[in-house]
């Protein structure tokens, strides 16, 4: 078997591979392509509506140019500054919440890892709108949610509107998903090292500030990467619990210029940016973990 | 200091090092609790007597089987809405497993010119947001695939192409655990190489197929995004996208009681398929607990 030349032997992978490979080329390459040529295309001037061109050669960039103006000093500039601001501030506060629940799950559990595990996993087994439904109800005016914050002096609206809630909506949306790597990452340090470092002479403090943060960093590159990315393309989230003009996102943009407006060509190129921001995190990502691999192995 | 006390602040020192955590307990029950407790009141309400979502009027099974327009049971639309979630999903894991299956074998081991590209293009999706994959899909359905009606049918492909990269990475994490030794014995003993994945390979990836199964059904029954951007209004609702559509407008807490089906039909599907992975491995030979299947499956989640 060995004797066979290997090109033979891949011959067979790569035909069990084609119609897989197939299927993504066609619904997941092609519809892509599908949204530059919408974007850089014409509107049908009878029925409004969109006239794709796919031919590369002839695309026309009016609407594109358009859009970036409106990113760079329009309209749109409010909408993507407030999206960028709402997701870091979210993830910022995703970490605050997260990493001691993972350091926790990791370090301390001890025999009820396995209950605290399932509870933490739980909530991927309930369905998003479902949160989101519980937390719809909780806030409103005469919800339980309301009533309780009133007590503690925190009487206001909360739906409707107000950016705290869109982003802790977010928080609790997406939170577990960064537990997850974090716990990942931290499970598998080793916490000799820690002991050493204290055994060093180092306090509790800096122990965990040179050595326990430092050695969590894949988890934490993961962990921001797999919160920003879905926060990035959410609008459903804001759509619940805000529904108004003052907390909207890039993806309620295009929400809105896709399902509801006449502007697809507006919609599509606003996907195109949105893709960009996403490859440029990812891309960051990438880079982060080969030099780490690379500092591991030097 | 002598030797004997230089020892004894040592030993204090580490034994101070090592005393339970006071703060991080708390912190760990507290999250428990605010990331589970607004789900469980969301339940609690869908037995309200009363039409509210938010006061409390005793409790009756009215918004489930009792109002004879208005319950789960009886109300058409939010039958329909359940009957698509589940259609939809049992027909994306029926096409989704053979597909991703056979991807995934077929990506690990080639090696050669185009895998390099070809992994790219399998890991892709994982990044994607569901935005970006749910509004391509549209534009590419209206304009290019015509012939493929919005409803079920794009729904259906939609929920196909964003899972399948799901099963990939399922399927190839167990590929990476078995190694090649089993099919290698088996050709050696005169297989061909089509019997040796047949009869050797398959077989030793049933865990992984059936952890698919779990997570291909419930990312298709949670599935919001994809299904409304290419659902055509009322008959093609899923639950989710009926959600969606009824919670800020006034309704009762039937919608309550559709997203705790929802929540119940994706925890029995994790439970059966925790069973049926301690079933396996009970006949494959294992002697495992029930329990530590549980413990596996969570861990492995992380």
């Amino acid at each position: 078997m060995n004797a066979q030349p290997i090109t033979h032997r891949d011959r067979v992978w790569r035909v069990i591979a084609t119609p897989g490979i197939a299927w993504l080329v066609a619904l997941f390459v092609v519809p892509f392509y599908a949204v530059a040529c919408v974007a850089f295309g014409r509107i049908d001037p009878i029925f409004r509506s969109a006239a794709p061109e796919w031919n590369p050669l002839a695309w026309d960039a009016t609407t594109a140019v358009g859009v970036l103006g409106d990113i760079s000093n329009g309209p749109l500039r409010g909408v993507l500054l407030r999206t960028v601001v709402f997701v870091v501030v979210a993830v910022l506060i995703s970490f605050i919440i997260g990493y001691p629940v993972a350091y926790y799950l990791a370090r301390h559990a001890g025999r009820r890892r396995t209950l605290l595990l399932a509870l933490v996993v739980l909530p991927f087994w309930v369905s998003y709108l479902m949160r989101m439904l519980a937390w719809v109800n909780l806030l409103q005016p005469d919800g339980f949610g309301s009533r309780a914050l009133r007590l503690i002096g925190l009487d206001r609206v909360w739906l409707d509107g107000s950016a705290t809630t869109v982003v802790l909506g977010l928080v609790y949306g997406y939170v577990p998903f960064l537990i997850l790597p974090l716990y990942a990452t931290l499970e598998r340090i080793d916490w000799r090292l820690v002991d050493a470092a204290r055994d060093l002479g180092a306090s509790s403090r800096q122990a965990f500030w040179r050595v326990t943060l430092p050695l969590s960093k894949p988890g934490i590159a993961a962990g921001a990467l797999l919160l920003a990315l879905p926060m990035l393309g959410d609008y459903y989230t804001n759509d619940l619990l805000s529904r108004s003009p003052n907390t909207e996102m890039l993806g309620n943009q295009i929400d809105f210029f896709l399902n509801a407006g006449t502007q697809p060509q507006r919609g599509a190129t606003l996907v195109l940016v949105l893709a960009l921001m996403l490859a440029v995190g990812a891309s960051w990502y990438v880079r982060s973990v080969v030099r780490q691999v690379a500092e591991a192995t030097r | 200091m002598n030797l004997r006390q230089t020892i004894r602040h040592a030993a204090a020192d580490r034994v101070a090092a090592h005393r339970r955590p006071r703060v991080l307990p708390v912190l760990m029950w507290a999250y428990v609790v605010w990331s589970l407790v607004p789900v469980a009141i969301a339940v609690l309400f869908s037995f309200n007597d009363g039409r509210s979502r938010t006061v409390w009027q005793g409790f009756s099974l009215r918004w489930w089987t009792g109002d004879p327009n208005a319950s789960l049971l009886h109300d058409e639309s939010l039958r329909t809405a359940t009957i698509n979630s589940l259609v939809l999903a049992a027909l994306t894991i029926i096409i989704t497993l053979p597909l991703g299956t056979a991807l995934a074998v077929g990506t690990y081991r080639w090696r050669s010119r185009g895998s390099t590209s070809a992994n790219s293009l399998v890991t892709a999706p994982v990044i994607t947001p569901e935005l970006v994959v749910g509004a391509s899909l549209l534009l590419v359905f209206t304009h290019l695939y015509a012939m493929i009606p919005l409803g079920l049918p794009a729904q259906l492909l939609g929920h196909i192409t964003f899972n399948l990269s799901a099963v990939v990475v399922t399927i190839r994490a167990r590929l990476a655990m078995i190694g090649g030794s089993y099919e290698e014995a088996a050709r050696d003993l005169g297989a061909s190489r089509m019997q040796a994945v047949r009869f050797v390979l398959l077989p030793l990836l049933q865990p992984a197929i059936v952890a698919s199964v779990v997570i291909v059904f419930a990312t298709s029954i949670d599935d919001f995004v994809i299904s409304s951007f290419l659902s055509t209004g009322a008959a093609s609702e899923t639950v989710p996208v009926r959600i969606y559509g009824a919670v800020r407008s006034a309704s009762s807490p039937s919608l309550n009681a559709l997203a705790t089906l929802l929540v119940l039909i994706s925890i029995t599907a994790l439970f059966l398929g925790i069973v049926a992975l301690w079933a396996i491995r009970r006949r494959q030979g294992e002697n495992v607990s029930l329990r530590t299947v549980l413990a596996e499956v969570t861990q492995a989640d992380a």
